[in-house]
């Protein structure tokens, strides 16, 4: 019976010419890059754009002055490409300067040798005064010996993959979310074809392609691993914090060599600090504990001591996929990026595209266009150096602060909010279901969290979700008991997130959350 | 400025159901009492007053006799305030309190012994004691299984017909939905404002109107609980005698009217009984006469007046209520810096799922106390022979799963101020 009901579904046949596997920042960008020369992708994505590293990050566009001391390729990286992505991804894009900041006790060789560092990768580090910096960002410890202001900034990842795809639909490219690799087909050396599923519907979809290129982040080991090669890749794990509200105009970088919890990253209406640096076997197993905040706030309080007394909202994490073993500090893993032609490895078609940076990203999908074009034998360049990134109808509402104001500047009279923390209105989640809808897909109470800032206030959730699910009911996209369990699911992502910072105010929070949603509705009955 | 000073028998401190409880007990029995606290939880309140419907939660357990409920939960779990009353007594307290909720313009119903399988906003049901009289009508309706109508409100968020008729739709194939706009509504329909806008008789007149066309093999109709602030049997009786059928309201998402009609209740009924009210106040400091009595300082954020009473009843709640306070390391109790029961590092505050039908730890969390609900001190005794404690804020309980929320706030009020008594000289 089982049998004859995969054979009933795997209806669908695809060819394409590059199959990309994951749909971070990478994967995405690469579509795009491909797109611009004419060559079709089918990208699928196991979960949701950015489900894996791209979205559990500082984002901060680096000048490179970071990694200045210990990798200085990397650091002309970044500062090459944050210089590009200002020109080319405005919207996506805070510029809001940078500063590195030492503070008693911290290597002071290192802190007089951090400009001459910096200047080796052509990053300009600008010594400033310590009173001028206070005045700058009252909150700096008065502790702070060295301070020098670099052209750092942040970067909203959320919108950047959602441009990048739209982007690149626009291009022709095909995305398929929720949609697993199940296995690959190789005959003579080359994948013939992939084997994949949807995990909602368990609908299944051969796809034929001329190349395939993994850009799995963290699960590119399981990619590899699928086409019998061993891909060395280690899984480190950082867990980051996001505060209430913005503690900082700049980004804030501790002026050490890299270690715990020593950059805070504005975003927005808030503050992000991070991160930490632990190896995990399984990237599915990453989730931010308890002892990790700790940890992160004490270690982030002697640069900025609000940071003690602050509220958070949640806590998240990604996986760095790193590759190449090391022993000892992950963070000795070189962040450049590594781009592998399996050829080697007795499978021609296949090509794992690892480790990088958020910043990097379009360099990363640049190199990977190249050499798909090398191996398929098309002469196309690059053009992501300079075609700008077009702003999209799905990245649009990741913005903080945007829903409020297109609300307090006019909405249609019968509009209401659902979401009262972002103010996010019935009119918005409309447009985000209608965007889905066009695409082909089918809107969730996860798909329209992720397109907005639904869940991200101080209730996380707790309210809006409930009336999201009882519009998405009235607007017939849910049936039976689907909009329940959809948010059942949506609370305990969000919880995941939430649970290691409940304490204070967002404690009393999620306490009328579990009266409303266990003692009220008995959800968890 | 000179400090008005105001002597009374029994400060009783929050203004959640065991605060509104307690002080309706002190007052039954002639006590002078007064009451304080910042009001605003029970907007949140579902409207339902439960009293035992889930153990062993992580069995997922249901019970249709509370009170069999009851005796297994106190087998099993002898340190559950419940241990602490009998049978009879929470009958006595809940029976005194719905009591006074219906003398008030509340009326409450249920069965004598049994739970009622109560429907909830997002169409699950969930098991409860009392229910207001006007979503009484809808047990019968579910349970008959006849032809339904439910009838939602275009703009009033949180609530939709059509997804309790998506939801409910395999157990009770006769439910519709329809959706009524209301004439002259424009945007946003608050719950308060509809419930206000149905005590005028123009509005339910056109909604009248609206509805009967629709009306044809159903035996009744659901709306949201916003059928008037004060006079809900009125609304409903009217409704039923033009539409033809019988007509019943399904609790909404908070803030509901449901937690005000009970707050409108209370308000006009305890003045009525002559209890001090300070409501938007709070204590800001304690201490304790050489006498023994309870000295509070109160007022909003400056000290305003000065309360002396012979005994207090803590009623304040847990963090929403903020009775309980937690930082990063630990959890205290907000006004007399009582010891808090509660696991031993934040790590083991909450599970890893948010829905998990075990509960989280931190719930347990709170105020010990002795046989009479007096708070105990660090070395086990009680820590003031005249405080006493009362609700959500008592540890070893954990209402949002065991579905006991209101019985144990209204049977721990009755036994804390039975004991104040005993206590008098």
């Amino acid at each position: 019976m089982i049998n004859m009901k995969i054979l009933q579904n795997r209806d669908s046949f695809l060819k394409t010419q590059v199959l990309i596997i994951g749909g971070g920042v990478t994967g995405t960008g690469l579509a795009r890059d491909l797109g611009l020369r004419g060559i079709s992708s089918i990208l699928v994505e196991k979960q949701d754009i950015n489900a894996g590293a791209s979205g559990g990050n500082h984002g901060l566009l680096h000048s490179g002055a970071r990694y200045a001391a210990s990798d200085s390729e990397a650091a002309a990286e970044c500062r090459e490409e944050g210089e590009l992505l200002k020109k080319l991804a405005p919207q996506c894009i805070e510029d809001t300067g940078g500063l590195f900041v030492a503070v008693k006790g911290d290597n002071e060789n290192y802190t007089a040798d951090f400009p001459g560092m910096c200047e080796k990768s052509g990053i300009k580090a600008d010594f400033i005064d310590i009173a001028e910096v206070l005045e700058m960002e009252p909150l700096l410890s008065p502790d702070i010996i060295a301070a020098y202001q670099v052209s750092d900034a942040s970067i909203d990842p959320f919108m950047l993959s959602l441009d990048n795809i739209s982007h690149a639909r626009d291009l022709g490219a095909v995305l398929m979310r929720y949609t697993k690799l199940e296995s690959f087909n190789i005959e003579n050396k080359k994948i013939k074809t992939a084997l994949v599923r949807n995990t909602v519907t368990g609908q299944e979809t051969i796809i034929e392609p001329e190349q395939v290129v993994s850009a799995a982040g963290a699960w590119a080991g399981i990619v590899a691993g699928l086409a019998g090669i061993k891909l060395d890749l280690v899984c480190s794990m950082g867990t980051l914090l996001v505060t209430q509200s913005r503690l900082a105009k700049k980004v804030i970088n501790r002026l050490r060599k890299a270690s715990d919890a020593d950059i805070l990253v504005p975003g927005g209406t808030v503050s992000i600090l991070g991160t930490t640096s632990v190896r995990i076997d399984d990237p599915d197993k990453c989730r931010p504990t308890i002892p990790e905040t700790d940890y992160i706030i004490e270690q982030g309080a002697a640069m900025i001591p609000a940071l003690e007394t602050t509220q958070y909202i949640r806590a998240y994490s990604g996986v760095r996929p790193l590759t190449g073993s090391s022993s000892g500090d992950d963070r000795n893993v070189s962040r450049g990026f590594a781009l592998i032609d399996h050829a080697k490895d007795r499978v021609e078609n296949l090509t794992t595209i690892s480790g990088g940076k958020l910043t990097t990203f379009r360099l990363m999908a640049e190199k990977t266009a190249d050499l798909i074009c090398r191996k398929m034998g098309i002469s196309k360049t690059c053009t992501t150096r300079t075609v700008p990134l077009p702003g999209s109808k799905e990245g649009r509402w990741t913005a903080p602060g945007l829903a409020p104001r297109m609300w307090m500047t006019g909405h249609k009279s019968d509009d209401i909010i659902l979401c009262e923390c972002e103010m996010v209105s019935k009119g918005i989640i409309d447009n985000i279901i209608k965007s889905c809808r066009q695409q082909g897909e089918v809107p969730t109470l996860k798909t329209v969290g992720i397109r907005s800032r639904i869940g991200k206030g101080p209730c996380q959730g707790g309210f809006c979700s409930a009336r999201i699910a009882a519009h998405m009911y009235d607007r017939e996209e849910f049936s039976g008991k689907k909009g329940l369990n959809e948010l059942r699911e949506f609370l305990n992502e969000r919880w995941r997130g939430k649970h290691p910072v409940l304490w204070g105010l967002p404690l009393e929070q999620a306490e009328l959350q579990e009266a409303l949603h266990c003692g009220f509705f008995g959800l968890e009955l | 400025m000179k400090k008005t000073i105001i002597n009374c028998d029994l400060l009783i401190i929050g203004t959640g159901m065991a605060g509104m409880a307690a002080s309706v007990f002190a007052a039954n029995r002639g006590l002078s009492a007064v009451n304080a606290g910042q009001s605003g939880e029970i907007n949140f309140a579902s409207g339902f007053l439960d009293l035992m419907g889930v153990f062993p939660v992580q069995d997922k357990k249901q019970w249709e006799n509370p009170w069999e409920a009851v005796d297994a939960l106190v087998k099993e779990m002898p340190e559950h305030p419940y241990a602490k009353i009998s049978g009879k007594e929470i009958s006595l307290a809940f029976d005194e309190f719905t009591d006074f909720l219906y003398q008030s313009g509340v009326p409450y119903a249920g069965y004598p012994d049994k739970n009622i399988q109560m429907l909830t906003p997002v169409g699950t049901f969930k098991p409860t004691f009392r229910v207001p009289n006007s979503m009484f009508k809808g047990i019968q309706a579910y349970k008959e299984k006849n032809q339904c109508l439910i009838a939602d409100f275009r703009g009033m968020k949180g609530f939709s017909g059509r997804q309790l008729v998506e939801v409910l739709g395999d157990k009770w194939p006769g439910l519709r939905n329809i959706r009524i706009d209301l004439p002259g509504l424009k945007g946003e329909a608050y719950p308060k404002h509809l419930a206000r806008s149905m005590e005028n008789m123009e509005t339910r007149q056109s909604l009248i109107k609206l509805l009967k066309p629709h009306i044809k093999e159903e035996k009744s109709v659901g709306f949201p609980a916003i059928m008037g602030l004060c006079k809900t049997l009125e609304v409903i009786s009217h409704l039923e005698q033009e539409l033809g059928v019988e007509v019943f309201e399904i609790a909404v998402m908070p803030p509901s009217v449901a937690g005000s009609r009970i707050w409108t209740a209370y308000q006009t009924g305890i003045l009525k009984k002559g209890v001090n009210v300070l409501f938007q106040k709070q204590v800001l400091s304690f201490e304790q006469s050489e006498t023994g009595e309870l000295i509070f300082d109160i007022g909003q954020r400056e000290k305003e007046l000065r309360v002396q009473a012979k005994g207090a009843v803590l009623a304040s709640g847990r963090f929403f209520g903020k009775g309980l306070y937690a930082d990063r390391k630990m959890i205290r109790e907000s006004i007399f810096n009582l010891p808090v029961f509660q696991p031993e590092s934040r790590c083991r505050w909450h599970e890893n799922n948010f829905l998990s039908p075990k509960g989280h730890k931190l719930n347990q969390a709170g105020i010990e106390t002795d046989e009479f609900f007096r708070p105990l001190d660090s070395s086990g005794r009680p820590a003031y022979k005249n405080l006493f404690a009362a609700g959500s804020i008592l540890a070893h309980q954990d209402w949002t799963r065991m579905k006991c929320g209101s019985g144990l706030a209204i049977a721990s009020a009755f036994k804390a101020v039975n004991s104040f008594i005993q206590e008098l000289p």
